[in-house]
């Protein structure tokens, strides 16, 4: 809780925090929304923004805000099933890579390197058209997991290398304690603020690729998620036709959500950072 | 001799691991999907409503195999697959059926290379500049403006930042034209007036892609350099009187490029999706247009022979930067 509210003393943090809280609020109406998102023309077309329905209907005869809702609570559910597993990949990775050294760390760092510097979109692209079909949101966050790990192994490689030649690494080793207790019991509490700082981080990279594919047609139209809406309005021509309620509806709220995931990210790695923390929240903690 | 050893020699290495993976990666994954694309392939004909004896299905079957490059076992295949890439051949495009993959590729390179070099080079170069001064004054309140600007921006994906601009510009203000690459009737010249109606199709995706690359460039540089203020020999400079221009320029930007150098290295394959999907929102006439074309009608080759060309491009890229960052940094030039 008191690390809860010295964040909040940084504004950006606040700004993120309210704003995530909101689509998270936002997200969990969906499970009391009275309509089903799948079904279309419930209602007459292309009404806009009222008092019934608060951002007007679409084209597909939808309510705009209850399909919002649901797109908000599909999305977060790719991208936190995306972050949880590339999370572990990078965990499992980065701890192996530091702690084994030598040819295994080459190796190593080696894929994990190329799949860093890989264009990645193509590829993703040619999966996605392959087995667009069979896309779920499970299987979509599990896609971009096999993707989003490598960035986070190499900062997870490079605080085991610096905790590897500290004193009680060799204490523990000499009195006999076995290699995975001492990763779990003396390297995890180091490690474990740079995977909150990345996690966050990671949600915001998987939803913008969750949004490219989703544009481009390439996961499953039928789940509404903020990518899908976009899609289903570009489609229609939204932007042609005037049906303004439509288009903006989704964009506003992905830009909200990327500022905010990111504006978050930033706050908690500073604030992992014991240097700058001083600096940014003006506040040292023991 | 030592630099050859140890410079030259990894980083070729590393290329040449870099196109094996991406290549092993296009040709593992679709053999790994649920699809056989052949049997697709037949079911969209017999759908169309024509009839086919079974005959000419099984040899419709055999065609189809060795277009895909289906033929013989896993291993076969494989060395197959690298046999053809060898030669540069991707097989026909089913989207305009008998043009090769490879012509449909080149005729749309130039478009992409243009609008992606011009791009990365000038957002590099003005992210740098302003992320220097930003960080060199970071006291001043108009640093802070510029770094809370570029915090907002740095996070929205290509497609919705571009899908804005397009709003803004092309819908409301009609400002700038809304899609291709030149005016529909104009022939391709070096008159005057292409080269302008070239650049006014090309001003928003440039545009769009510029800002978020400034964005970035400018957030690490200021990081970098508030760093090297910190360091001994900026001090001493300070101290013995040096202009706070050279200072500046000098000595603080150009010891915060090396890292950046490296940092557009590693980010170009990003830059390069990014390219792909401003060129989709614009409908510019490069390889991301290309591509969509080739997803919409689920053109399987010619999204392979797009990913198999850009992974090289990527390597290739990555490779001449370190070829060339010994000019830019003595210490590897006199190692």
């Amino acid at each position: 809780m008191r690390v809860l509210k010295d964040l909040l003393k940084d504004g950006r943090f606040k700004f993120g925090f309210i704003v995530v809280c909101i689509l998270l609020f936002l997200a969990i109406l969906s499970f009391f929304s009275p309509y089903d998102p799948t079904r279309w023309n419930i209602f007459p077309r292309d009404l806009p923004p009222s008092t019934q329905h608060i951002l007007g209907t679409n084209s597909k005869g939808q309510d705009v805000f209850w399909e919002a809702t649901f797109a908000i609570r599909n999305s977060l559910i790719i991208s936190l099933i995306a972050a949880l597993i590339s999370r572990i990949i990078a965990i499992i990775v980065g701890l192996v890579a530091g702690y084994s050294g030598g040819r295994v760390d080459r190796v190593l760092m080696s894929i994990s390197d190329s799949f860093l510097i890989l264009p990645l979109l193509p590829i993703l692209i040619l999966i996605s058209s392959l087995i667009k079909k069979h896309l779920s949101l499970v299987s979509l966050g599990l896609l971009l997991s096999i993707f989003g790990w490598p960035w986070d192994a190499r900062l997870i490689r490079a605080q085991v290398l610096s905790l590897r030649e500290r004193e009680f690494t060799y204490t523990s080793v000499l009195s006999g304690s076995s290699t995975l207790s001492l990763v779990i019991k003396e390297y995890f509490p180091y490690i474990l603020p740079l995977v909150f700082s990345t996690i966050i981080n990671n949600m915001g990279w998987s939803i913008g690729l969750e949004v490219t594919l989703s544009i481009l047609g390439l996961s499953n139209l039928a789940i509404p998620t903020l990518g899908t809406t976009l899609h289903w309005a570009i489609n229609y021509q939204a932007m042609l036709l005037g049906i303004w309620w439509w288009l903006l509806t989704p964009i506003v709220i992905s830009v909200f959500l990327f500022i905010s995931l990111y504006l978050l990210s930033v706050s908690i790695s500073e604030y992992s950072d014991p240097r700058t923390r001083v600096q940014r929240i003006g506040l040292a903690k023991e | 001799m030592n630099f050859v050893k140890g410079y030259l020699i990894p980083r070729l290495i590393s290329y040449f691991l870099i196109i094996f993976i991406g290549l092993t990666i296009v040709f593992i994954v679709p053999r790994l999907s649920p699809i056989d694309p052949v049997q697709q392939m037949i079911n969209t004909i017999s759908m169309m409503g024509t009839y086919m004896d079974p005959q000419a299905v099984e040899k419709l079957t055999e065609t189809l195999k060795d277009l895909y490059g289906l033929k013989g076992n896993l291993w076969q295949q494989y060395i197959a697959f690298w046999g053809r890439f060898i030669r540069g051949d991707f097989g026909p495009s089913f989207f305009r059926f008998p043009v090769p993959v490879s012509k449909l590729i080149a005729d749309s390179i130039p478009w992409t290379v243009g609008l992606l070099s011009v791009s990365t080079f000038l957002s590099w170069l003005i992210g740098n500049i302003l992320g220097g001064l930003c960080g060199f004054f970071y006291q001043r309140k108009w640093a802070r403006v510029l770094e809370n600007i570029a915090m907002i921006i740095r996070p929205i994906p290509y497609y919705i930042f571009a899908l804005i601009l397009l709003l803004i510009f092309g819908y409301f203000l009609k400002i700038f034209p809304i899609a291709g690459g030149f005016s529909i009737g104009l022939v391709p010249s070096f008159s005057l007036r292409f080269i302008i109606d070239l650049i006014k199709y090309a001003f928003l995706p440039l545009i769009s892609m510029m800002i978020l690359g400034i964005a970035v460039t400018l957030q690490t540089m200021r990081l970098i350099v508030q760093n090297i203020l910190k360091e001994d020999f900026v001090l001493y400079a300070k101290a013995g009187g040096v202009k706070e221009r050279t200072l500046l320029f000098k000595y603080v930007i150009r010891n915060a490029m090396l890292p950046q150098i490296t940092g557009l290295a590693l980010s170009m394959g990003q830059i390069f999706g990014g390219a792909l999907i401003t060129e989709i929102v614009f409908s510019y006439p490069g390889m991301g247009t290309l591509l969509y074309n080739a997803i919409a009608t689920g053109d399987y080759n010619l999204i392979m022979g797009i990913t198999a060309i850009s992974i090289i491009g990527i390597a290739t890229f990555i490779l001449i930067i370190d070829l060339l960052y010994p000019l830019f940094d003595p210490r590897i030039r006199y190692r």
